[in-house]
């Protein structure tokens, strides 16, 4: 296998650069030692479009968060993401918490986030009725916004499919081939690939990576972050971003609504050393109960359907770094990108391709490049003229199989069909939502693995959950 | 779209449906019909292969599938119409009902009158909020049951069984026949979930361990599961620490309580019970919209069939009346409220009219209680009462009271106390 670039990672950014790149007429490889796109902390986050407002002024980040916020209306739209600005409010519930607003306006200001207001008690309330009655007024911003980031990934992804990339999953880079000098190409399980330029987007293992070339002066920790999801039908809902006033320790603990009607509170922010720990605690999920019960009294974990922990890349020493050397003259190197991945990976995605430029790569613009990528028609959100429309289509759009969110078979079979085929249980729900309801794939589950099993030709016993392993059955009853 | 007419649609077509849709019929309905999303009839109880089923309706011990297809044929022969791969995606309070079906697309249903008959679904482990991981081989007790009985296909071999529900320990017993080793049955409670004869013939037969007050306090495992926490609590069902040992499995199956399916019913603004999680009705089977009737795990969580096979002929009964225009004018409602040590009574309301039959009230306990009376009052004047040696909330209580001399706005109590 050639390449002319080779991406190690298959995250937000990974994705997002692999789709630039493929606006140029250059062979473009992706890895990922997973077997879905989207990969670990691209899944598992609260899917905000940050505006960068907190970021720390005059950083790597802080340019390109909040260049990236921006570009989301039309990624969403060429992409068909689910995506809406929002807006979020930062309460002030405390006296000193009051006097803090001032200095987080001006901090706001230092990154060019000036779309930033005061709100009075009474508009706070108005905007977000189960706000505390003790909310003495907050901060608001209004391109705070939502967006589904396992969508976001797989459409990265596919577009960049649909524009000549090619994906390799369930893939691990196990070394690189430096010959004077020069990078000659990557080692992985499926082989040796050669690649003229080789870009590090491998997250919370990107120092791994970093170490094949010896450019690793630096580590990465997970930052593990736990969360809820709460029913659609929760009586406690809000309808912005509510984020807490961030101490000096953290950041604190939001509460938002995503993009299809559920709620999301959390995340923890622990420091761990284990990369595969994304485990919950109970002493986390209490946690992040007692602390949003303080913003929004009336949140009831009776309405909760899942709860979930999502490691990110923590860099040490801090901050988010995309390098070119020297002595390696053709690999980039992206190491920090922590919690604002997801919505950085626009913007990190145009800045790399400049800087593959600087680096020497032949980039030739493709005349054939078209951006737009459609998703699989959602049989839920149609008309009831448009569902007629698509059994008569397709008939196995007739075939309510998650009952809780509505997904059909026909939406199923073509999930496991598309240009990143959706071939895990856990890939079906991302792509689909079959299994994210409130019963929690105990009645879709089972006929999702046998329509799985059936569409790729293989035993029941052999559909993976995610990971190589995580096998669902154990093999046939007697 | 595809527009049909009945005079009762029935939907779902597992017990309850299939009971309702006979007494329907039986009552005078000329056109009634099962909606089922299902490709065949007889819900949940297909995938029941264990006996136990019709002691009291047949008075003989029929499996799952033998007890749905009793109810199938006398429907059958009555001419019950059977719509199977149908899913109700909406439903009106004018009594239509949107539909897919997989034979004929979208699919509006104009019915005179509907009953509600979805059954309920498990508790996850996100309910009851088990930290830790999130592998494969985490099954609810009833998905596994599916798996093994309608797909042949086993979900692990080392077993830990959350919960003593019914189905769990019957899933105890079925995964042990069928040569997995099932490790432990844990309850929270210091009393069983389920029934007792469940106790004796699926764990004890089998010499399966039941930890009482014990509980998950974590899930270990990256790609499958590879072993779970359990903990004694304490008597607020606070984990013990000190007592939390690691017990090796490949599976984790919960049995932790079910809850009526109720999103249809909800988007159509019937009144829901907040302590049963089902529509509230009156003894006619009626939900707070009067063309909409509602029987068996929709309303309340039974834990006989048999009992869901009763309740459900009355819903149907009365539905065909309602659609035939038979059912007497209203006089006034006796409400139904829960007494000492009981949780809730179904149904919730008695309506007064000229029928003035004897109705039979369903309730549970609290908690376990032993020798005790069961007292029925009306506005303080008790008006049944029986003894009892224990009763036990996993186990449905029952009294029959006579409702002639009810009159409009009293209120009726059913409460347990000690025996003297």
């Amino acid at each position: 296998m050639k390449a002319d670039v080779l991406v190690i990672g298959a995250g937000a950014v990974g994705c997002s650069i692999a789709r630039e790149l493929t606006r140029y007429n250059l062979n473009v490889i992706v890895v990922d030692k997973n077997p879905d796109v989207g990969g670990l902390a691209s899944k598992s986050n609260s899917a905000i479009i940050h505006t960068g407002y907190d970021a720390s002024p005059g950083t790597l980040e802080s340019e390109l968060v909040v260049a990236a916020n921006p570009m989301y209306d039309k990624i969403a739209s060429e992409l068909d993401v689910p995506f809406s600005r929002v807006g979020a409010i930062l309460p002030a519930i405390t006296d000193e918490q009051f006097e803090l607003l001032p200095t987080l306006k001006e901090k706001a200001f230092k990154n060019r986030v000036y779309d930033i207001e005061y709100l009075t008690k009474e508009k706070v309330l108005e905007m977000e009725p189960n706000m505390t009655p003790e909310v003495r007024g907050a901060l608001y911003i209004p391109r705070e916004s939502i967006i589904d980031p396992f969508l976001l990934v797989v459409g990265y992804a596919e577009n960049a499919v649909a524009n000549g990339a090619q994906f390799l999953l369930n893939t691990e880079v196990t070394g690189i081939e430096i010959k004077d000098g020069r990078i000659t190409g990557a080692n992985t399980t499926k082989g040796f690939i050669e690649a003229k330029f080789i870009v590090n987007a491998a997250g919370l293992f990107c120092d791994q990576i970093a170490s094949f070339v010896k450019k690793n002066d630096f580590f990465v920790n997970p930052r593990r972050g736990q969360f809820y999801i709460l029913d659609k039908n929760t009586n406690c809902k809000t309808n912005h971003i509510i984020l807490p006033i961030p101490t000096k320790l953290t950041k604190g603990k939001l509460m938002c609504p995503t993009t299809h009607g559920n709620m999301l509170i959390g995340p923890t922010a622990e420091d761990l050393e284990d990369k595969l720990d994304a485990s919950t605690t109970k002493e986390g999920l209490q946690s992040i109960v007692a602390d949003v019960k303080k913003m929004i009294p009336c949140v009831n974990m009776k309405d909760t359907i899942t709860q979930f922990a999502g490691l990110r890349p923590n860099r040490n020493p801090e901050g988010l770094h995309i390098d070119a050397y020297d002595d390696v003259p053709n690999f980039v190197n992206i190491s920090g990108v922590r919690s604002t991945g997801v919505t950085g990976s626009a913007a990190i995605g145009k800045y790399v391709i400049r800087l593959l430029q600087t680096m020497g790569m032949d980039a030739k613009p493709n005349l054939s490049f078209n951006p737009v990528r459609k998703s699989i028609p959602c049989f839920h959100e149609m008309d009831i003229h448009q569902k007629e429309e698509i059994i008569r289509e397709d008939k196995l759009y007739a075939h309510v199989v998650c009952r809780c969110e509505t997904i059909t078979e026909g939406e199923i079979v073509r999930a496991i069909h598309s240009p990143i085929p959706a071939k895990t249980v856990d890939a079906i729900k991302r792509r689909l939502r079959a299994g994210m309801g409130r019963c929690q794939g105990g009645f879709c589950g089972p006929k999702v693995i046998e329509i799985i099993a059936r569409e790729l030709g293989i035993p029941q016993e052999a559909v993976v959950k995610d990971r190589i392993g995580s096998n669902m059955l154990e093999g046939k009853a007697k | 779209m595809f527009d049909v007419k009945c005079d009762v649609a029935v939907i779902g077509g597992g017990p309850a449906g299939l009971s309702a849709a006979m007494a329907a019929k039986e009552s005078g309905a000329k056109n009634v019909m099962i909606l089922e999303r299902d490709k065949s009839m007889g819900g949940i109880l297909q995938q029941c292969i264990h006996p136990g089923f019709g002691l009291a309706y047949f008075n003989e011990e029929l499996t799952g599938p033998e007890y749905a297809s009793r109810f199938f044929e006398k429907d059958k022969s009555l001419g019950v119409s059977f719509v199977p791969n149908t899913m109700v995606l909406n439903m009106e309070k004018n009594g239509t009902l949107i539909c897919s079906n997989g034979e004929k697309g979208m699919m509006a249903v104009h019915a005179k009158s509907v009953v509600l008959a979805m059954g309920c679904r498990e508790r996850t482990r996100a309910q009851i909020q088990i930290p830790g991981t999130r592998p494969a081989g985490i099954y609810t007790a009833g998905t596994a049951q599916r798996l093994i009985n309608r797909q042949n296909e086993m979900v692990g071999k080392r077993i830990v069984i959350l919960g003593s529900g019914d189905i769990g320990m019957i899933m105890a017993r079925r995964l042990t026949l069928e040569g997995s080793k099932v490790v432990a049955v844990v309850e929270i409670m210091d009393y069983l979930a389920g029934l007792t004869r469940n106790k004796v013939q699926c764990l004890e037969d089998f010499s399966i361990p039941l930890y009482m007050s014990h509980t998950v306090t974590r899930i270990v495992g990256n790609n499958r599961v590879e072993g779970v926490y359990i903990a004694e609590v304490d008597e607020h069902m606070q984990s013990k620490k000190e007592s939390e040992v690691f017990v090796e499995c490949d599976t984790l199956l919960l049995s932790v309580g079910l809850i009526p399916e109720n999103e249809l019913t909800k988007a159509a603004e019937i009144a829901i019970n907040p302590v049963t999680n089902g529509p509230e009705v009156n003894q006619y089977q009626q939900t707070s919209v009067e063309s909409f009737f509602a029987c068996g795990n929709v309303v309340h969580v039974n834990d006989l069939v048999d009992h869901v096979s009763m309740e459900s002929e009355i819903a149907g009964t009365y539905a065909a009346k309602y659609a035939l225009g038979q059912i007497e004018p209203e006089e006034g409602f006796v409400g139904c409220t829960p007494g000492a040590n009981v949780r809730y009574i179904c149904p919730q309301k008695i309506r007064l009219d000229a029928e003035r039959k004897p109705v039979t009230l369903f309730f549970r306990a609290v908690r376990p209680q032993k020798n005790v009376r069961i007292i029925a009052s009306c506005n303080g004047s008790t008006i049944y009462e029986k003894k009892a040696f224990k009763v036990n909330p996993g186990e449905m209580e029952k009294v029959t009271v006579d409702v002639a001399g009810f009159t409009d706005g009293q209120q009726l109590t059913i409460r347990i106390e000690e025996a003297v």
